[in-house]
């Protein structure tokens, strides 16, 4: 709580009683403006789902404007239907790309993320900024090429393509976040285990990588999240019969009849496997996002 | 030379396939893609020769590219003031502790974990341009709490539609911000804080020369990350406005619109113009990261 500050200080003398009592009248004012402008806030940010979930369940009989705010006067699940009828078979696409895409570029991960933050071999810091600059390109600035290197390389449109994309452009995240994962670990071990005769390999397999859980979660969640919500891959590498939920989403949101229920519920349904993940695991979403600041 | 292979040879085998991905896919194809900017591909066939800067010249000289260059300026302006403003101010209020300040944190944060397509759902309800009677969204808000002057075209406007789409930029990557700050704020040393009061300052000043000065490493990384993230927006155009809406513009969407007529050689020139603006901004960054790590 907030109370550190008005505590009694055992060094500072006592302020005389009448401005104390000013002050603490002064501290509870500005404690009331804190927490106003904390729900203020909180609704605010609320709103654009307040929005989505009352609409998803609304019928025709609410589609008067002046009807824009308030709840629906009776259920309707006819959105939801529509939604999940358009949406589901790109929602298993979504998972049979995303969950390959993120184990994969998680190994490879922390295999870099081993060797760039404790293997150094001279220019290792010149490579591993090298590798970073992937992070940070705009994808448009690769793609005409790109689209030809798949199809010469026999790469599939759809799913195929799409988890070789998330895998190699993920490369430069997942490389980071172990990295600086590694560098906390203490150099002792690693000494240790090779003054015990065992080769980088042999350290890498049984002291590191027992020792990388948090690591993986951080980079799987970050991955999955980065790979579910693409819409730029997906638009230039499938279609809506072969692409992941992003694709049907906007399909469905941007059709001819604005079919605001349907899309709405759709946009929740594209967003529960990431919320799930983000509200379950919330403490290691913010390890990922942490490490996307460079900062180790 | 033996033991050099012994010591370096391991490492560079894990590290090799990352290294020779990220540099096929990411310098290779830059590179093949600025030959083809510099080409007259503008069909899906190969070549016939080479024109120089042509393409870029074309480029700069189209009233609809400078247009685009102007909206990606403005939002990239507004939606970094938009979110560093929100995301220090969020975590201001939460930097000493709040009760329920999990609550807080994970729902400002939540947008997040969402994309811009869904997000675009919604919002693309929420600014809907119709105003008075058939208003809905926010401008029917604004009409229904007495502040109706409000209600505009949002990002139907023809100079600033682009900036109504900071709204939702804003709205998703504040938390981000504010979780980028928090840290911030935790790491500045406690004992740094008691010195301060024993030497007497009020709160105000212990703020304004002691912990804001601390923070500002912090303010940089999000400056770099919103920033790199803002240059590319694609998504959130696509998903509210749509590719060929001409008042939110973007060069990313006018790369798409280009790819779809054929014209290979003029999007791989908007693919390069969108890295050199991005580079400006990052390089410095990496190069001054790079520095610092070499001399640790």
């Amino acid at each position: 709580m907030s109370t550190v500050s008005t505590a009694p200080q055992p060094v500072a003398p006592a302020p005389a009683s009448p401005s104390k009592s000013a002050r603490a009248r002064r501290s509870r004012g500005i404690q009331v403006l804190r927490y106003g402008l904390l729900l203020f806030f909180l609704i605010i940010v609320m709103m654009p789902v307040y929005v989505l979930l009352v609409t998803s369940f609304k019928g025709p009989g609410d589609a008067s404007p002046d009807r824009a705010w308030l709840p629906p006067t009776e259920l309707h699940l006819d959105g939801w239907r529509t939604a999940w009828e358009q949406l589901s078979p790109a929602l298993g696409r979504t998972f049979a790309l995303v969950i390959p895409a993120s184990l994969i570029s998680a190994c490879l991960g922390a295999m870099n993320g081993f060797v760039l933050s404790r293997w150094r071999f001279p220019g290792a810091n010149l490579v591993f900024t090298l590798i970073l600059f992937g992070m940070f390109i705009p994808y448009q600035a690769v793609m005409i090429p790109l689209i030809e290197l798949m199809q010469d390389l026999g790469v599939q449109s759809g799913v195929p393509s799409l988890i070789v994309l998330h895998v190699v452009f993920g490369l430069p995240i997942t490389t980071l976040i172990f990295r600086n994962y590694y560098a906390g670990v203490p150099q002792e071990m690693i000494e240790a285990a090779r003054v015990d005769g065992a080769g980088m390999l042999r350290t890498f397999r049984s002291v590191v990588l027992p020792l990388s859980v948090p690591a993986f979660v951080v980079t799987l969640i970050w991955q999955f999240t980065s790979a579910w919500n693409d819409y730029l891959f997906a638009l230039f590498f499938s279609n809506a019969r072969n692409g992941p939920v992003t694709i049907s989403l906007n399909f469905l949101a941007s059709g001819q009849l604005q079919d605001y229920s349907a899309s709405m519920a759709g946009a929740l349904i594209a967003s529960f496997p990431t919320l799930i993940v983000y509200i379950v695991l919330g403490r290691w979403f913010l390890g990922g996002l942490m490490a996307g600041s460079l900062k180790g | 030379m033996r033991r050099r292979l012994q010591n370096f040879g391991p490492p560079l085998l894990l590290i090799a396939p990352s290294v020779v991905l990220v540099g096929v896919f990411v310098y290779g194809l830059i590179a093949v893609n600025v030959n083809t900017s510099l080409t007259d591909r503008h069909s899906r066939a190969p070549a016939d020769g080479y024109v120089g800067l042509d393409n870029y010249k074309a480029l700069f000289s189209d009233e609809d590219f400078q247009h685009a260059l102007g909206n990606l300026l403005m939002y990239t302006l507004a939606f970094l003031v938009g979110a560093l403003f929100f995301g220090f101010l969020w975590a201001w209020l939460l930097e000493r502790g709040a009760r329920g300040e999990g609550i807080f944190r994970t729902i400002y944060l939540f947008p997040m974990a969402v994309s811009f397509i869904a997000s675009g759902v919604v919002w693309r309800w929420l600014l809907n341009s119709a105003e008075g009677d058939r208003a809905s969204g926010i401008n029917r808000l604004l009409d229904s709490t007495g502040l109706g002057f409000l209600q505009n075209s949002w990002w139907s406007d023809e100079n600033w539609g682009i900036l109504a789409l900071t709204l939702p930029a804003i709205w998703q990557l504040s938390g981000y911000v504010m979780a980028l700050f928090l840290a911030g704020f935790r790491g500045v040393p406690e004992e740094l804080r008691e010195a301060a009061r024993v030497d007497g300052v009020t709160e105000w000043q212990l703020y304004r020369h002691v912990i804001f000065p601390q923070l500002s490493p912090v303010a940089l990384s999000a400056i770099i990350i919103v920033g790199h993230m803002s240059l590319k927006v694609f998504d959130l155009v696509m998903a509210i406005a749509g590719q060929t809406n001409y008042t939110t513009q973007v060069p990313a969407t006018q790369m798409w619109i280009e790819f779809t007529r054929g014209d290979y050689a003029l999007s791989a020139a908007i693919g390069t113009v969108l890295l050199l603006i991005v580079a400006v901004l990052i390089v410095p960054y990496l190069v001054y990261t790079y520095r610092q790590e070499r001399n640790r």
